[in-house]
C-alpha cells in the first residue's frame, strides 16, 4: 500500500450521469459520480439503497437493465473508457480484466450447470485454455476461496451448496481470469454474520495475494471499516464525501456521512434510550430536490444549500479527503 | 428482576415433516425448534439471535400459534395457548401481536393504510365504526405519521412508513406482547435508528413486551434486557444485556460476537477474530451431542455423544455447554 501508486489511477470515472425512463420522462438517478480507484487500492462505496451505488458499477461494465442509460461521463479503465468501447472490446474486459460478485448467488449463478462449468467458461474464454487445464484451475480456484473437497464439489450444482458456499464460487468465478479490478456489489448482505467474516477475511487476503483493486459496495460502514483503503459516500446518486477510511471514521464532515455513523448501534456503546436518526427518507430519482439533494433532510441546511449543489472539493489540510457540502466547505475556509 | 413472568415457554419443539425426492416419496423432518426453555418477563426486551435457520423465528411463530408445536407449552394468563385450536385462541390473539420482517408482502396492495389499521379495531370490537378515523389518526400519530396517511395504499409508502403502518397495525388492539421478527432488517440504516426509537418509545408509553426477533448483534445490544443465542434449533445461551456481552460463555456465542464488525478502522485493523470455520449442519440431520460441536474450536469427545443440559451458572445466566465449568465467576 504505497501512496504514489494511487496517482495514477487504474478506474477513473468522470461525471458519470445515469437517467431510468419513466412515464413523466427521464429522471436523473446517478449525477455526475467521479470516483477513481489506484492500483492495488480498496474503495469502499457506502450508500443506502436507491442512491445508485450498483447501477454506477453496473454502469462500468454495461450491464444497465434496458430502461436505464448512461446520459453522459467517461469512466477510462486502463486506459481506455468503458463507455465507449464496442461489444466485442468489452467482452475481453468482462470477466476478464474486471471479475464482479453480484450480492444474490442464488439468482446470479446458473441453476442448471455444474458450479465446475460456470467456473470454467470465463477460463476458456478469456484464457484460452484447454478443458482440462482449466477444470484443475477451477478445482485451484474452489480452494483458494475456501471451499472442502473441492475434487467433488466441483460437479455440484448451485441448489446443493448452502449460501456462504454459493457465494465463494461466486467469488471464485469473479477471481477466475486474475483480474486487475475485482467489484463485488454487497457480496455479504444475504449471510450470517459468522459467514460474512469469512468472506471478508478471504478478500482481504486474496487481495494481498494478488494485488488486485477492489470496489466494495455496501451500505455497512462497519463491515468496511476494516477492509477498505478509501470510502466514497454516495446519496441520492451523487458522491458527498470521499475520503481514505481512518480519516472518514476520525473525521466524518458531511452532515449524511455524520447522520450514518450515529445511527449506527455500536456494541462498544452502553445501553442508549435513543439512537440519532436521520428524519424523513431518501428522495426518489425523479423527484430530486433542487441544490443539494439532501438539504430537505439537513439540519444545518442554509438557503444557499436549497438553490444550489455543492461541489466535491478537498481539505486544505487533507487533500485526499473531499467533501460536496456549502456548510463544512465554509468552516474549513474560516478555520484555514 | 423481580418482574413477572408474561409468557412461559416450556420445553418447545417444533418438528417439519418434509417431502423429498423428486415425487416426494421420501419424508424427512426439520429439527426447527427443539426443546427450548424460557420465560419472558413483563414489560421486558427479550431479543433471540442466531443465524438464519436456527430456529429463532419458527420459535416467534409457534409461541403465538401460528404454528402448531410438536411439543411442549407457552403458558399466558394461566392457558397454554399453544393447545388452543383457532376458535380458541381468538381471544389471545389482541393481546399477542407480530410484526413481520418484509414490510412489502405483509401489507395488503389493495387496502388503504386506514383499513389496515382499523381492521383488527373492528375485528376485535374495539370501537364504533363511527369512533373507527378518530382511533386509526391517534394509531398513526403514535407511529409518527401523518392522519393524511390513512387514505393512502401501501405502494405509495417508503419501506420505513410501511414498517410503521405495521406496526400501527399491531397496536391497534392494544396488544401485551409483540414478537418483532426481524422487523427492522429490511431497512436502511438511517431509517433503522428511527424504527428502533419508535419501537423504545412504544414500549414506555404502552408498557410492552417484546420479543426482538433478529441476527444484527449491535441492535440487539442497544435494545434488549436479556438475550437468548440459539443455534440448530436450540438455544445456546440466556442472559442479560452485560452478561452476555461482557462475559459471554458459550463458544458460539464467543464467536458470533467476534464476527460482528465495529465502525472504527484502527480497532477492526487490529481486532483479532475468532472465525469459524465450515457452515451450519443441516437442520434436517443435526449433529448428535451438542449441535455445535462441528464446528466448535473446543469440542470434547463427551460433546459428540451428549447433549449438554440446560443449566443456570450464575444467577440469570443460562447456557448450554459441557466446557463450562458448574460455576462461573460472575
Amino acid at each position: 500500500m504505497t501512496a504514489p501508486a494511487y496517482n495514477k489511477p487504474l478506474l477513473d470515472v468522470r461525471g458519470l450521469t445515469i437517467e431510468i425512463e419513466t412515464r413523466r420522462g427521464p429522471a436523473v438517478i446517478v449525477d455526475g459520480i467521479n470516483l477513481t480507484v489506484g492500483k492495488g487500492e480498496t474503495v469502499g462505496v457506502v450508500g443506502e439503497s436507491g442512491c445508485g451505488k450498483s447501477l454506477t458499477m453496473l454502469s462500468l461494465v454495461r450491464l444497465l437493465p434496458n430502461k436505464i442509460k448512461v446520459r453522459g461521463g467517461t469512466a477510462v479503465f486502463d486506459g481506455r473508457d468503458l463507455l465507449q468501447m464496442s461489444k466485442s472490446e468489452l467482452r475481453q474486459v468482462r470477466g476478464g480484466k474486471i471479475g464482479f460478485v453480484f450480492q444474490d448467488p442464488m439468482t446470479s449463478l446458473n441453476p442448471v450447470m455444474r458450479i465446475g462449468d460456470q467456473l470454467c467458461e470465463p477460463l476458456i474464454y478469456h484464457r484460452d485454455m484447454k478443458k482440462a487445464d482449466a477444470r484443475k484451475r477451477a478445482i485451484e480456484l474452489l480452494k483458494l476461496v475456501g471451499i472442502p473437497g473441492p475434487e467433488q464439489r466441483i460437479d455440484a450444482y448451485p441448489h446443493e451448496l448452502s449460501g456462504g458456499m454459493r457465494q465463494r464460487v461466486m467469488i471464485a468465478i469473479g477471481l477466475a481470469c486474475d483480474p486487475e479490478l475485482l467489484i463485488a456489489d454487497e457480496p455479504t448482505t444475504a449471510l450470517d454474520v459468522t459467514i460474512q467474516a469469512q468472506i471478508v477475511d478471504l478478500v482481504k487476503e486474496l487481495r494481498r495475494k494478488l494485488g488486485m483493486s477492489v470496489v466494495w459496495i455496501t451500505h455497512d460502514l462497519a463491515l468496511i471499516a476494516g477492509l477498505v483503503d478509501r470510502v466514497a459516500v454516495l446519496y441520492a446518486g451523487t458522491v458527498v464525501e470521499d475520503a481514505p477510511v481512518g480519516e472518514l471514521f476520525k473525521r466524518p464532515t458531511h452532515p449524511y456521512t455524520r447522520g450514518l455513523l450515529a445511527s449506527i448501534p455500536k456494541l462498544s456503546d452502553e445501553r442508549a434510550s435513543r439512537l440519532s436518526s436521520i428524519g424523513g427518507t431518501p428522495p426518489e430519482p425523479g423527484r430530486r430536490p433542487k441544490g443539494c439533494p439532501f438539504a430537505p433532510r439537513c439540519g444545518l441546511a442554509e438557503p444557499i444549500c436549497h438553490e444550489h449543489v455543492p461541489a466535491l472539493l478537498s481539505f486544505a489540510e487533507e487533500p485526499r479527503h473531499r467533501v460536496a457540502c456549502f456548510v463544512a466547505q465554509r468552516q474549513m475556509m474560516e478555520a484555514a | 428482576m423481580g418482574a413477572q413472568p408474561l409468557l412461559k415457554v416450556e420445553n418447545l419443539v417444533k418438528h417439519f415433516v418434509v417431502k423429498l425426492g423428486a415425487f416426494g416419496e421420501k419424508g424427512a423432518t426439520v429439527y426447527a425448534v427443539d426443546d427450548v426453555s424460557f420465560d419472558i418477563m413483563t414489560g421486558e426486551t427479550l431479543s433471540l439471535v442466531g443465524e438464519s435457520g436456527c430456529g429463532k423465528s419458527t420459535t416467534g411463530f409457534t409461541l403465538l400459534n401460528l404454528q402448531r408445536a410438536t411439543a411442549g407449552k407457552v403458558i399466558f394468563e394461566g392457558e397454554n395457548i399453544v393447545a388452543l385450536d383457532e376458535k380458541r385462541m381468538r381471544p389471545y390473539r389482541r393481546a399477542l401481536q407480530i410484526v413481520f420482517q418484509d414490510p412489502y408482502s405483509t401489507l395488503n396492495p389493495r387496502m388503504t393504510v386506514g383499513e389496515v389499521v382499523g381492521e383488527p379495531i373492528l375485528f376485535h370490537k374495539l370501537a364504533t365504526k363511527a369512533e373507527l378515523p378518530e382511533r386509526i389518526a391517534r394509531l398513526l400519530a403514535d407511529v409518527g405519521l401523518p392522519s393524511r396517511f390513512a387514505q393512502r395504499y401501501p405502494h405509495e409508502l417508503s419501506g420505513g412508513q410501511r414498517q410503521r403502518v405495521a406496526i400501527a397495525r399491531a397496536l391497534a388492539c392494544q396488544p401485551k406482547f409483540i414478537v418483532c421478527d426481524e422487523a427492522i432488517s429490511a431497512l436502511d440504516v438511517s431509517v433503522q435508528a428511527q424504527i428502533i426509537n419508535l419501537l423504545l418509545d412504544l414500549q414506555q408509553k404502552y408498557g410492552l413486551t417484546y420479543l426482538f426477533i433478529a441476527h444484527d448483534l449491535a441492535v440487539v445490544r442497544h435494545i434488549s434486557d436479556r438475550v437468548g443465542v440459539m443455534y440448530l434449533g436450540r438455544l445456546a445461551e440466556l442472559a442479560t444485556r452485560e452478561q452476555l456481552f461482557s462475559n459471554p460463555l458459550h463458544p458460539y456465542t464467543k464467536a458470533l460476537l467476534s464476527a460482528v464488525p465495529e465502525a472504527d478502522p484502527e480497532l477492526e485493523q487490529t481486532r483479532r477474530r475468532q472465525i469459524l470455520t465450515g457452515d451450519v449442519p443441516s437442520p434436517l440431520a443435526p449433529p448428535a451431542g451438542c449441535r455445535f460441536h462441528t464446528r466448535c474450536p473446543i469440542a470434547m469427545d463427551q460433546c459428540r455423544s451428549v447433549v449438554p443440559e440446560w443449566r443456570e451458572v450464575v444467577p440469570g445466566h443460562h447456557v448450554a455447554c459441557h466446557a463450562v465449568a458448574e460455576s462461573v465467576p460472575g
